[in-house]
C-alpha cells in the first residue's frame, strides 16, 4: 500500500464506526426533530420551547452547571496541584479521589439519596446528636435549596475526578525548569501559580473544562435520584416527552437545542482559553 | 560589589555524596568557570549558589551577606538555565521583563531595561515574538537578556550554550564575555567544554568527584596542573605520562633519557603536553603508530617506551605510520606528579 494512503486505511475502521452509530442516529434525531410528517418544520421546536416546564428546567440546568463547574475547577486545580507537589504515595491518593468515577451516575445520586433521605444518614446523625426530635423531610418541594445543595454536593463529589486527571496529567507536562527561572525571577507561589501554571495549563482546562460543562447539560440521573419532579433539568424533560408523554419528536427537538447549548459553550470555552498566535504550549 | 564566598559546602543525596567540603572565593566582577565533566557536581554547587538546592552543610555568602537560608529573589542573583527555560507562553518582551514585573517596576521602566537588555543582545527586533518562533541561538539570548535586564550582582550560567551548534557557539562565547565584562557583573559559568572556560574565565574551577581540584587563571590551569586529573582533563589532546625512575638528587630517568627534577626519593611520573615536542637530534625514541594531519597542525600518535605519546607536530612534516622519531620536550615545560597522591610534584 502506499504510504501516504495507508493512515487513511488505517482510520477507516473508526470512521465506518462512527458514521454508523453516531452520524446516523444523529440523522435520524434531527428528521424526527425538524419533521412532523409533511416535510421540514419547526413545530416540535415551538411546542417544546412553550411548554411551562422549560424555561424552569432550562434555569435550573444552567444554575446547576454555573454552582457546580466553578467549585469543581477550583477544586480539581487545587488537587491537582497538591497531588503533583507529592513525593511518596501520590498515585496511591489519585487512584482514591478517582474511586467516583468508577460509579455511575445513577448509583452516586441513590447513595446520596441514602443519606439526605428522611430515614437517611444525616437524619439518623441529627437525632442521634439530638439537632432535631424526628426526622425530617430535607429533599422535598418546601425545602428546594436543600434538594439543589444535595444535587450539587453529588455531582460536585461524582464528577470533579474526570478534571482531576486532565489536570493532573497536563501539570505534568509543564517542564520544572520553567519553575525554577520564575523562582529565580521572584515569582512567588501565588504568581507561579497564576503566571505560569494557569497559562501553560490552557490546553488541559480546555479539555477539562468542555467535558465537565458538555456533562452538567445533560445531567439527569443524581438530579432524578435526589430531586425527583422537585427540580427538572433539560435531560429529564426530554426522558419525560420520550417515554411519559411517547412524544419521540419533541424528545428529538429539546436533545438539540441540549447540543446546539453545548456547542455553543464549547466555542466559548475554546475561545476564552485559546493560546495567544505564536505561541507554542 | 559582590564577592561569593562559598564555605565548607557539602551536598548528599541520600548516601551518595554529590559534594566535599567546597571552599571557594569568588571575587567582585570575576568570571569564574565551573568545568568538568558530567556528574562532577559543578551544577549542583551552581544550583546550592542560586538557592534551588540547599547544601547539606556549609554556608553561602554574597556580597557579604550570608544567603544560604534565603530564597533564590532575595540573593540577588539571576540565571541562564542549560535549556533556557524561556516561557513560551509569553513574548520575548514580557520573558525579558518578567523579573522586573514581579519587582512591580513601572511600565516606562520595564520597557527602558528590557529595550537596554535586548540591544545589548541584539534581539530588539525580536520583542513582540514568542519563543516557539524563535531559533535555538534567538531563545539563548533572551535567556540572557531576562538575567540581564534584572541588572543582578551575580549572575549564575548553568551550560547556557551547550545547545548551540558548533559555530553558533564560538560566537556567543565571544559575544557573552564581552556582554557580561561590560555589565561588571560576578559570573558563576558552568560548563563540561574547556575552551569554552579557556576561553571566557578569568579563573577556572576544575571539579572533579564533587571535589574542587584545582582553582587557578586558564593559563595557570594549562601550565601547571595541580593534579593528574586536571593534566589529562585540560588540554586536547590531553598531557602525555611517563614514569620516571629517581637517578639520585634530582636527576631522573624517563623511557631511558636523563631529566633533571624535583629533588624527591620516590618515584614519580613525568608529563608533557604534546604541543611541547618537537623533533630534535636527541630525545625520546617514538614509533608513530596514528597520524592525523588536522591542518593546523600534524597530530602523530606513537609510541614511547611501551606508553603511548602524543605529539602535535608542524604540519609540513611527512610522517608515516611506522616511522620513528625523536622527540625532545621544551626547556622548562615537563611537569612532576606523585603517583600515590595524584598531585604535582615542584
Amino acid at each position: 500500500m502506499e504510504a501516504r494512503l495507508l493512515p487513511y486505511f488505517l482510520i477507516l475502521p473508526v470512521t465506518l464506526f462512527l458514521c454508523l452509530f453516531f452520524l446516523y442516529p444523529f440523522a435520524l434525531v434531527a428528521q424526527q426533530a425538524f419533521g412532523t410528517g409533511n416535510g421540514f418544520s419547526l413545530d416540535n421546536f415551538r411546542e417544546v420551547v412553550s411548554y411551562w416546564k422549560f424555561p424552569i428546567s432550562m434555569k435550573n440546568t444552567f444554575l446547576l452547571a454555573a454552582a457546580v463547574v466553578p467549585i469543581q475547577l477550583a477544586l480539581s486545580l487545587l488537587m491537582a496541584t497538591m497531588v503533583t507537589k507529592m513525593q511518596k504515595g501520590r498515585d496511591l491518593v489519585l487512584y482514591i479521589w478517582t474511586i467516583p468515577l468508577g460509579i455511575s451516575d445513577l448509583a452516586a445520586g441513590i447513595i446520596w439519596l441514602a443519606i439526605f433521605e428522611q430515614s437517611g444518614f444525616l437524619n439518623s446523625m441529627m437525632v442521634g446528636l439530638g439537632v432535631t426530635d424526628q426526622p425530617v423531610s430535607l429533599l422535598s418541594y418546601q425545602t428546594p435549596w436543600i434538594v439543589f445543595l444535595a444535587i450539587m454536593l453529588a455531582e460536585i463529589w461524582r464528577a470533579t475526578a474526570i478534571m482531576l486527571v486532565i489536570l493532573v496529567a497536563g501539570i505534568g507536562l509543564i517542564p520544572k525548569e520553567y519553575y525554577e527561572a520564575a523562582d529565580v525571577f521572584g515569582a512567588s507561589r501565588w504568581k507561579q501559580f497564576t503566571r505560569i501554571t494557569l497559562p501553560l495549563l490552557r490546553p488541559s482546562l480546555q479539555t477539562a473544562l468542555v467535558l465537565r460543562v458538555i456533562l452538567a447539560f445533560e445531567v439527569f440521573a443524581v438530579v432524578a435520584a435526589l430531586g425527583g419532579t422537585i427540580f427538572p433539568v433539560l435531560m429529564g424533560e426530554i426522558y419525560a416527552y420520550q417515554f411519559d408523554l411517547q412524544n419521540g419528536g419533541a424528545a428529538a427537538a429539546l436533545a438539540i437545542i441540549v447540543l446546539i447549548i453545548s456547542i455553543v459553550f464549547t466555542l466559548i470555552i475554546m475561545r476564552a482559553l485559546r493560546v495567544p498566535k505564536g505561541a507554542t504550549i | 560589589m559582590a564577592e561569593i564566598q562559598i564555605k565548607n559546602v557539602a551536598k548528599n543525596f541520600g548516601s551518595y555524596q554529590a559534594l566535599h567540603d567546597i571552599n571557594l572565593t569568588i571575587a567582585d566582577q570575576e568570571f569564574m568557570v565551573l568545568l568538568g565533566a558530567s556528574g562532577c557536581g559543578k551544577s549542583t554547587l551552581l544550583r546550592i549558589i542560586a538557592g534551588l538546592e540547599t547544601a547539606t552543610t556549609g554556608e553561602i555568602w554574597i556580597g557579604g551577606r550570608r544567603v544560604d537560608h534565603l530564597s533564590p529573589k532575595d540573593r540577588g542573583i539571576s540565571m541562564v538555565f542549560q535549556n533556557y527555560a524561556v516561557f513560551p507562553h509569553l513574548t520575548v518582551f514580557e520573558n525579558i521583563g518578567f523579573g522586573l514585573r514581579m519587582q512591580k517596576l513601572p511600565d516606562d521602566e520595564v520597557k527602558r531595561r528590557v529595550e537596554r537588555t535586548a540591544g545589548l543582545m541584539h534581539i530588539e527586533q525580536l520583542l513582540k515574538r514568542y519563543s516557539g518562533e524563535l531559533s535555538g541561538g534567538q531563545r539563548q539570548r533572551v535567556a540572557v537578556a531576562r538575567a540581564l535586564a534584572m541588572e543582578p550582582d551575580v549572575i549564575l550560567m548553568d551550560e547556557p550554550l551547550s545547545n548551540l551548534d558548533a559555530l553558533l557557539r564560538m560566537e556567543m562565547r565571544a559575544e557573552l564575555k564581552g556582554v557580561l565584562a561590560e555589565s561588571k557583573t560576578t559570573a558563576i559559568y558552568v560548563t563540561h567544554d574547556q575552551v569554552e572556560a579557556m576561553s571566557m574565565a578569568d579563573r577556572i574551577s576544575v571539579m572533579h568527584q564533587g571535589k574542587i581540584v584545582q582553582a587557578a587563571t586558564p593559563i595557570e590551569v594549562y601550565r601547571d596542573p595541580a593534579a593528574e586529573f586536571v593534566a589529562s582533563f585540560i588540554g586536547n589532546p590531553p598531557m602525555n605520562f611517563l614514569p620516571a625512575e629517581a637517578a639520585g638528587s634530582g636527576r631522573w630517568t624517563v623511557a631511558g633519557q636523563n631529566l633533571d627534577g624535583p629533588a624527591n626519593g620516590k618515584d614519580l611520573k613525568w608529563a608533557i603536553r604534546p604541543e611541547d615536542l618537537r623533533i630534535a637530534d636527541q630525545g625520546f625514541g617514538a614509533r608513530a603508530k596514528v597520524v592525523e594531519p588536522l591542518g593546523a597542525h600534524l597530530l602523530v600518535t606513537c609510541d614511547v617506551d611501551g606508553h603511548q605519546f602524543r605529539a602535535v607536530l608542524d604540519s609540513e612534516l611527512s610522517v608515516k605510520p611506522g616511522d620513528v622519531l625523536t622527540l625532545a620536550p621544551q626547556e622548562g615545560r615537563g611537569r612532576w606528579f606523585d603517583p600515590e597522591t595524584t598531585l604535582a610534584v615542584a
